[in-house]
């Protein structure tokens, strides 16, 4: 693992000067993804505030070799690259090891994208999958998706007279991916650099595909101060609301741990999506995520301890 | 000496791909195109290609992966019908925004509802738009020559578009014929080494594929998209005649039979044109002057041949496989009346028939019937209904 003052003299693959929004949480996802490996990377975009805002012709912040398709096939896409170069290294045209790494927001990986990734797990392509996940459809005007928490208040599942926000709780998108029993999955998130580039780095050099789930707060869409993104995104492990899990050879563990759980509140006030759960009439809600909250940290330390083998169980 | 196989279409293609040995299939089965994709699977297994197989989940990540894999560099190929063509529709237009020469093979089958997995034109000719060249074939023989000739035309530097190679559902694809086979070494040589123009994979010299393109370049960029399938034309007639040197064929854009005196003729697609061959021949030994005319390919419409081959006519038949739904009958029939609209002086009589969806049998006497309104018309002029129904209980 690198120092932060070694990270800081690889060079750029995402240059600035693109457009996304100034306390954007995907952007310092995929620039602390990127390095992860010193290799040669493709990058794939899913459709989405990544790809219009990077790449608005005639410009292009991208100094590594990139490629868009559309919204829901990012993977299957990889998966072609990939096989292209499995192909083109099988007849000597190319002697390098060059890295694939497919980028998708939450809506492109948990809901439209998710038949597509499924299909890139299976079939073992070696390429890592990083959903930059703000919870919503961000780039279309925050709608629910999938990914979207319990109580969130977006403008398809509104707060209203008699609606209270998003009436399901979010998708365990990771669990899932590790049930397609791949290397490695793990769930980071921004604040937590080293952790995001220690985990970006094992997903680079295993063998096979692996994926992680980045929590990338949206300030517009979350509703917060554009520079509190990193706060936030702290508050959200601090609270348990985003565990640091990583699944590795089907052994789950915590990378970190926060030494008490601060309450879900704290999370939850600090975002104007969840303003209406602090009605008097709504409070039952926070309540309800809390218990949400305690049941799926409870579910992943059982994870951990059955699956650790041998290991000692993490603190 | 050539060999001569026992071939069904979908063997045939999956021939034809054996001897190009493209880089990277991805496919998805389906019917009638799975036998493409089992054989060509078979075929790698057996090690007599060294293609990279992605068996994807569905038809939508199967040219998804063939926009990743063309883009990357490689020769791509791909095989599927209606449904999954259907499914890859978003994808289709990608593809060919994105100039990839992908080659397709597609089987043509009635897309649903009501399901049906035989043989109509509703799939290709819905795709007439999404911008890939579309060749359109009689029998195996066909499927096996165009799926060599579709890679050079693909390929062109200055065509750069995705093929598709059709053949009509069960009819073509399920049927044995003889087809003639070219030399293996032949083959590699026709269609050479894929040189691609700034490959994804070129790592030292990145480029951006797939950005958002707003209103101050999207049209221009579509603007030569379309500027390329209309040159295509000449490149492909180019093409054309180097391939009739290599095979001894005389395939043109399109195919005149017995249309030099013609006064009456039909014109058709696919393997409604065997058919239609045998009835011009039982009418011209009638003293009867029948002609046949057959679209080979269909994008870019070859607008110029189709009113050539139209100008001396007394009347016209038009066959089409498919229904626009447009209140209006087919897709071919919109297009013949625009190329003999613009381009010819005396305009002829035409009528559409839209017959034989969901595999309904086209057999003689149908033909013969229209034939036989064609003689009518010749004779008077007068057009009863301009929209027409073959082999329909109505």
């Amino acid at each position: 693992m690198a120092t932060l003052k070694e990270l800081s003299q690889i060079p750029e693959k995402l240059t600035g000067g693109h457009r996304l929004c100034a306390g954007c949480g995907a952007t310092i996802a995929v620039r602390q993804i990127l390095m992860g490996t010193k290799k040669p990377v493709v990058v794939g975009s899913a459709t989405g505030c990544l790809e219009v805002s990077t790449t608005i012709y005639p410009y292009s912040a991208w100094k590594t070799p990139f490629i868009h398709n559309a919204f829901e096939n990012v993977a299957s896409t990889m998966s072609g690259v990939e096989t292209a170069y499995n192909a083109m290294k099988k007849k000597g045209k190319i002697k390098e090891e060059i890295k694939f790494v497919a980028f998708g927001g939450d809506g492109g990986t948990y809901d439209i994208g998710l038949q597509a990734l499924s299909g890139m797990l299976e079939r073992r392509h070696n390429v890592l999958y990083v959903c930059y996940n703000n919870e919503a459809y961000m780039n279309t005007g925050i709608q629910r998706s999938g990914a979207t928490p319990f109580g969130a208040d977006t403008t398809t599942a509104p707060k209203g007279k008699v609606k209270t926000g998003k009436e399901q709780i979010r998708k365990d998108l990771t669990s899932i991916v590790a049930a397609h029993h791949v290397p490695y999955a793990a769930q980071s998130t921004i604040f937590y650099w080293k952790d995001m580039v220690a985990k970006a780095e094992k997903a680079f050099e295993a063998n096979g595909p692996t994926f992680i789930n980045v929590l990338a707060p949206c300030f517009r869409g979350w509703r917060y101060p554009a520079e509190k993104t990193l706060e936030i995104s702290k508050l959200a492990v601090e609270t348990g609301f985003w565990p640091m899990i990583e699944v590795e050879n089907g052994v789950w563990r915590f990378t970190y741990k926060p030494s008490t759980r601060k309450p879900i509140a704290e999370f939850l006030k600090a975002q104007k999506r969840f303003e209406h759960l602090f009605e008097d009439k709504n409070k039952h809600m926070i309540d309800k995520i809390q218990q949400q909250t305690d049941e799926h940290w409870a579910y992943l330390e059982r994870l951990t301890s059955v699956t650790c083998a041998g290991e000692k169980p993490q603190a | 000496m050539s060999k001569i196989l026992p071939l069904t279409g979908d063997h045939a293609a999956s021939e034809s791909m054996r001897q190009i040995n493209p880089d990277v299939v991805a496919a998805y089965p389906i019917t009638p195109a799975t036998e493409i994709v089992m054989s060509f699977s078979q075929i790698v297994a057996n090690g007599l290609a060294d293609t990279e197989m992605v068996p994807v989940e569905s038809e939508h990540s199967a040219m998804s992966a063939c926009v990743g894999a063309s883009a990357s560099g490689v020769r791509t190929m791909t095989a599927t019908s209606s449904q999954g063509l259907a499914l890859m529709w978003e994808v289709l237009y990608i593809a060919a925004g994105m100039r990839l020469p992908i080659i397709m093979h597609c089987v043509n089958r009635a897309l649903s509802a009501p399901i049906n997995i035989h043989g109509d034109h509703s799939d290709g000719m819905g795709a007439r738009d999404t911008g890939w060249i579309q060749i359109y074939c009689e029998n195996a023989q066909e499927v096996y020559e165009m799926g060599i000739f579709a890679v050079r035309v693909a390929e062109h530097k200055d065509i750069m578009l995705p093929v598709m190679v059709n053949q009509d559902g069960f009819i073509t694809s399920h049927a044995i014929e003889g087809v003639k086979m070219f030399e293996d070494a032949d083959v590699k040589k026709f269609v050479g080494e894929y040189v691609p123009n700034m490959p994804l994979l070129d790592v030292k010299n990145p480029v951006t594929f797939g950005p958002i393109d707003l209103q101050d370049y999207y049209f221009e960029h579509k603007f030569q998209q379309a500027q390329a399938m209309r040159d295509s034309k000449k490149r492909i007639v180019e093409l054309f005649a180097e391939f009739n040197k290599f095979s001894g064929k005389k395939y043109e854009l399109v195919e005149q039979y017995k249309m030099e005196d013609a006064e009456i003729a039909i014109l058709a697609l696919s393997s409604t044109c065997g058919t239609t061959r045998v009835v011009v021949n039982e009418l011209r030994e009638k003293g009867i002057k029948a002609g046949m005319i057959k679209i080979r390919v269909f994008r870019p419409f070859p607008m110029d041949e189709v009113a050539a081959a139209c100008k001396n006519l007394k009347a016209l038949a038009v066959l089409d496989r498919a229904d626009t739904c447009s209140g209006e009958g087919g897709a071919v029939f919109g297009d013949v009346c625009t190329a003999i609209y613009n381009l010819n002086e005396k305009k002829v009589p035409a009528i559409n028939y839209v017959y034989g969806l969901g595999g309904r049998d086209i057999d003689e006497a149908q033909i013969k019937n229209i034939f036989n309104e064609l003689v009518d018309i010749a004779k008077t002029g007068q057009v009863k209904t301009v929209l027409n129904y073959s082999g329909v209980r109505i």
